[in-house]
């Protein structure tokens, strides 16, 4: 088996603009998701909004600058991420198809295992 | 070295290069690792086959070969553990001794290695490229020649999607039936594009590249062996022996591209057109009809039309029109437009035509000016068709394309504008 992150990507502007009944059923299908596929999920979170992250970026002298707001400017942005294990990669994509993304989709990374 | 064992050699090369790779790739879940198994086996031939003679089934030995040479590779970097959940589901190792043939209840690894190739998760680019080094066996030369670009970025396109398929998983198996024929369609458009790519060069001076043609038509079979009753196969296989059958009268002595109006028919390769006359009715039994079914069933109208005033040219475009609910494309749609203009004159193709000039798709595709100069030329409007050759002229890059756009100029020059139709349905139209 492998480990693979699914990042969750949305418009956050479409979520400010979404009714609250799309919060509850995209809620009510991530606990659907969790139910339905427990024993292949080790993990998974959501985040607070992008404006609310912080980035670092090396300058290339052995300092870092800071700098408010996600690390590559982008309408879509991570808002969440479950970690999941899969056989190969047709089995990931399968799990990766039932994620909740509204607006916006998901992305599937193998892990690198670091043993 | 002797040369009947080399040509022995070059020949197993060409046919079983694919088998071979497959079953060591079985056997070693990696396809790096398969390729020099199977690499490794065209090397041991060479001595052997010059020190002992040929064996009698040559691809079979090939295989033998690869697989007890995957079996080492496999003790030896002892990965067994970590490769046995992606050879799951697949048969019993077999031992390395073992020699089997390609009998027909053995189920066939190039299909498997050629769903690897076409996953959707690989770029575009990567299919064609790891179909034609992994499963027809070019060289990284090779395939970069074939495509124009250099051999450094080819070599890194290659190696960067081999690198994906080890990290990401990419699973060596068939497609389940679920997702079958989606998966084929990804398979279907990688050797659709591998036979246009050599059909017409997209550029430089020759008009075609056979050794792409061939490639083409030897993996359309191989599908359809394996495939028989999927209709997608079938189609394709019948697209490209229909189109290739035309291959002699494409272009003249001296290198110009002859339009399929003016070719001579009696030249066309009647043993292709029968074959792919008898797979595009089998194909188009399918329901519903799939693209290559409906693109080989126009290939095959032209194919029945013994001269080109008598093609039907109303059933072209009712197939077009079904072409276009299958498979809705500019490129389907500027065909359709030549097709309607055949069946109702010049100015209902250039109505045909109107909606697809802001087409971001068709931007820089020189037939999109090429047609519409050809329907300006038959109304008579020659101001307007030469400014619409002159822009076919600054995108087309095929010298033999080129040459036959000049032409076309040339002859227009001798001419006033007279807004009068001329000479209306037989002088041009359709590519080759």
């Amino acid at each position: 088996m492998a480990e693979y992150v699914v990042f969750i990507y949305d418009h956050e502007e479409d979520w400010e603009a979404a009714d609250p009944d799309t919060y509850v059923s995209t809620l009510q299908a991530h606990k659907q998701f969790i139910a339905v596929n427990g024993a292949s999920i080790r993990g998974g979170n959501r985040l607070h909004p992008s404006s609310t992250a912080t980035s670092l970026r090396a300058t290339g002298r052995g300092s870092v600058t800071v700098t408010d707001g996600a690390f590559t400017e982008a309408k879509e942005v991570i808002g969440g991420y479950y970690v999941i294990e899969a056989r190969d990669l047709d089995q990931a994509l399968a799990l990766a198809r039932q994620v909740p993304a509204p607006f916006g989709g998901v992305e599937v990374r193998p892990v690198l295992p670091s043993s | 070295m002797d040369p009947s064992v080399t040509a022995t050699i070059a020949e197993a090369h060409r046919r079983e290069w694919g088998f071979v790779l497959a079953a060591a790739a079985r056997i070693t879940g990696d396809l790096g690792d398969a390729e020099d198994c199977a690499q490794e086996a065209f090397a041991q031939a060479l001595t052997r086959w010059t020190s002992q003679g040929v064996p009698a089934n040559p691809g079979a030995w090939l295989t033998t070969v690869a697989r007890r040479r995957a079996m080492d590779l496999l003790r030896r970097h002892d990965q067994l553990r970590d490769r046995l959940p992606l050879l799951l589901g697949t048969e019993v190792v077999p031992a390395p001794d073992a020699t089997i043939d390609h009998a027909p209840d053995v189920p066939d690894d190039r299909l498997r290695l050629i769903f690897t190739c076409c996953h959707p998760a690989l770029s575009p680019d990567a299919r064609v490229a790891l179909t034609l080094r992994l499963l027809c066996g070019l060289s990284t030369t090779d395939v970069a020649c074939a495509f124009l670009v250099s051999e450094p970025t080819m070599a890194a396109r290659i190696t960067r999607a081999k690198k994906k398929i080890a990290a990401a998983r990419v699973p060596y198996c068939e497609p389940p039936a679920s997702e079958l024929r989606e998966r084929l369609d990804a398979v279907l458009d990688v050797v659709h594009l591998l036979f246009t790519a050599g059909h017409t060069a997209p550029a430089g001076d020759r008009l075609q590249r056979r050794e792409l043609v061939e490639r083409a038509l030897h993996l359309a079979r191989m599908l359809h062996d394996l495939l028989p009753d999927q209709p997608g196969p079938a189609g394709l296989l019948a697209l490209i022996l229909l189109t290739d059958a035309r291959r002699h009268t494409r272009a003249s002595d001296d290198g110009k591209l002859i339009l399929l109006a003016d070719q001579d028919r009696s030249q066309w390769d009647r043993a292709e057109i029968d074959e792919g006359l008898d797979l595009a009715r089998r194909a188009l039994r399918g329901r519903p009809p799939t693209r290559y079914a409906l693109m080989a069933a126009i290939a095959a109208v032209h194919a029945r039309s013994a001269q080109w005033r008598a093609t039907d040219w109303v059933r072209i475009t009712k197939l077009y029109d079904t072409l276009m609910q299958v498979w809705p494309s500019p490129v389907v749609a500027l065909n359709r437009a030549v097709a309607i203009s055949q069946a109702h004159g010049p100015e209902a193709g250039l109505e045909a035509l109107r909606p697809l000039n802001d087409e971001p798709q068709l931007v820089g595709y020189h037939y999109l000016a090429a047609t519409r100069a050809d329907f300006l030329r038959r109304l008579g409007q020659t101001c307007d068709a030469r400014l619409a050759y002159h822009e076919a002229l600054t995108f087309a890059q095929n010298a033999a394309e080129r040459a036959f756009l000049e032409d076309r100029l040339r002859e227009l020059d001798g001419l006033e504008d007279t807004g009068v139709v001329q000479n209306l349905g037989h002088a041009g139209g359709g590519a080759g």
